[in-house]
């Protein structure tokens, strides 16, 4: 058994592990963030993307003591108080989700694509940076529809800010 | 997963230190692979020693056209890296067809050299390439480090720390990946030095690993163009065959993607 600390949306946590632990599990029970989803745990599907020190990583194929020092977003960090993120809204306004279980890897994912494309990302871009990110609901189309609003408006946003 | 003991050195010593007082140690870097084969328990490491917390293996370095990078550099880096793209963006492109981005923001260079799988991208640019994989302990050149499936020259313990090559003249890569996978079923890099020499190195199609193709070399270094391997013959007996595609095919894929290397180079 491990004690590991680390910072989680903002606060710093600590709890007991096995070092085999995986990340995904100790965020879902050590910490109760559920938001984090366990699809495929093969590394496939990507419903498990967080946030490791600014990057998403797949959150199945880390230990948990991998983990320790860093500073990790989860789904559940991104919203502020009841605003949600502009790629939270922009999944809702454009209905880029169906049942919903890849929708927070899907999220997690286009905020870091964003992050590092900025609002010059292109449809080819968002599509060949999911790759690593399984939907078998909805075709990808709407997904594709939110991010690309979400980066455009976080674009106009910045570009307002410094305005 | 069977139950592991991790530990986090700062030092290459350290690491080097903690890996010999473990029963059944591994060297963990970006863990994509190694992870997910523990978690199948098909690999069982009694100690796992991080790699990745080490400032001296980190980085790239570009001299003039000569090249280091650290093996803790991961392929987000590589495929990111400006230095390295003004002289040698074949290896930018190579790395940013890697798994997937979240897969390329833990994978490293020296892990993927090191576990040397038969249809991983690195070990083709290395051979292309020429280029010394650098231990702690000495330099190994590509040609005699990759040694079979999953098998290198490392000796027990030993740590890839960087590697290192002189930037082509003209290089690039080219894969067709497994659909489902991603894995390359084939894989070409091709490099032209300034001297006229050519290496055309092969991976995810051998049935030893990656190699070289000196049929596809001398037809290049007489005509560097796509038409040049038209004529040139594949031989398929030492080629995989499995479920994704035979000998055959794989044979053909390797002359489709020679040329569409060339023509990018």
């Amino acid at each position: 058994m491990a004690k590991i600390t680390m910072t989680v949306n903002g606060r710093q946590v600590s709890g007991m592990c096995d070092d085999r632990t995986l990340l995904v599990h100790f965020i879902r029970e050590n910490l109760g963030l559920t938001g984090t989803h366990v699809g495929c745990e093969t590394s496939q599907c990507g419903a498990c993307v967080i946030h490791m020190d600014g990057l998403s990583v797949k959150s199945c194929s880390i230990l948990a003591v991998q983990a320790a020092g860093s500073s990790i977003t989860t789904i559940e960090g991104l919203a502020k108080d009841s605003e949600l993120h502009p790629v939270q809204a922009a999944f809702k306004a454009h209905h880029g989700l169906q049942c919903g279980f890849c929708t927070p890897g899907m999220v997690m994912t286009a905020v870091d694509m964003i992050a590092r494309h900025g609002s010059s990302l292109d449809e080819a871009t968002v599509r060949a940076e999911l790759e690593g990110n399984i939907c078998r609901c909805t075709g990808y189309h709407n997904i594709v529809k939110a991010i690309l609003a979400a980066a455009a408006e976080m674009g106009g946003l910045r570009q307002a800010a410094a305005e | 997963m069977y139950q592991t003991n991790y530990h986090r050195p700062s030092s290459i010593q350290e690491a080097v230190k903690l890996m010999s007082g473990a029963a059944e140690g591994k060297y963990l870097a970006g863990g994509m692979t190694l992870i997910a084969t523990m978690k199948q328990r098909l690999a069982a490491a009694s100690d796992l020693v991080d790699l990745r917390h080490i400032a001296e293996m980190k980085g790239i370095t570009v001299n003039g056209r000569s090249v280091r990078i650290g093996a803790a550099t991961t392929h987000h880096e590589v495929e990111s890296s400006a230095e390295l793209k003004a002289v040698c963006p074949a290896v930018c492109a190579l790395a940013s067809h890697i798994g997937d981005p979240h897969v390329r923001h833990m994978g490293t260079i020296g892990g993927s050299i090191a576990n040397n799988d038969p249809a991983a991208d690195y070990p083709a640019a290395m051979l292309a390439l020429d280029a010394k994989i650098v231990t702690n302990s000495r330099e190994i050149a590509a040609a005699d480090f990759f040694t079979g499936l999953f098998e290198t020259a490392l000796h027990d313990g030993e740590i890839i720390t960087a590697i290192a090559f002189d930037a082509p003249a003209r290089a690039a890569y080219q894969k067709f990946p497994n659909p489902a996978s991603r894995y390359a079923m084939a894989g070409v890099f091709v490099a032209r030095r300034d001297n006229g020499d050519v290496r055309v190195a092969v991976t995810g199609a051998g049935s030893n690993g990656v190699f070289r193709h000196q049929g596809m070399e001398a037809a290049l270094a007489g005509n560097w163009s796509p038409d040049a391997v038209g004529n040139v013959s594949v031989d398929a007996s030492d080629l995989l065959t499995d479920l994704h595609a035979s000998a055959a095919y794989r044979a053909n894929l390797i002359k489709v993607m020679t040329k569409r290397a060339v023509a990018a180079a």
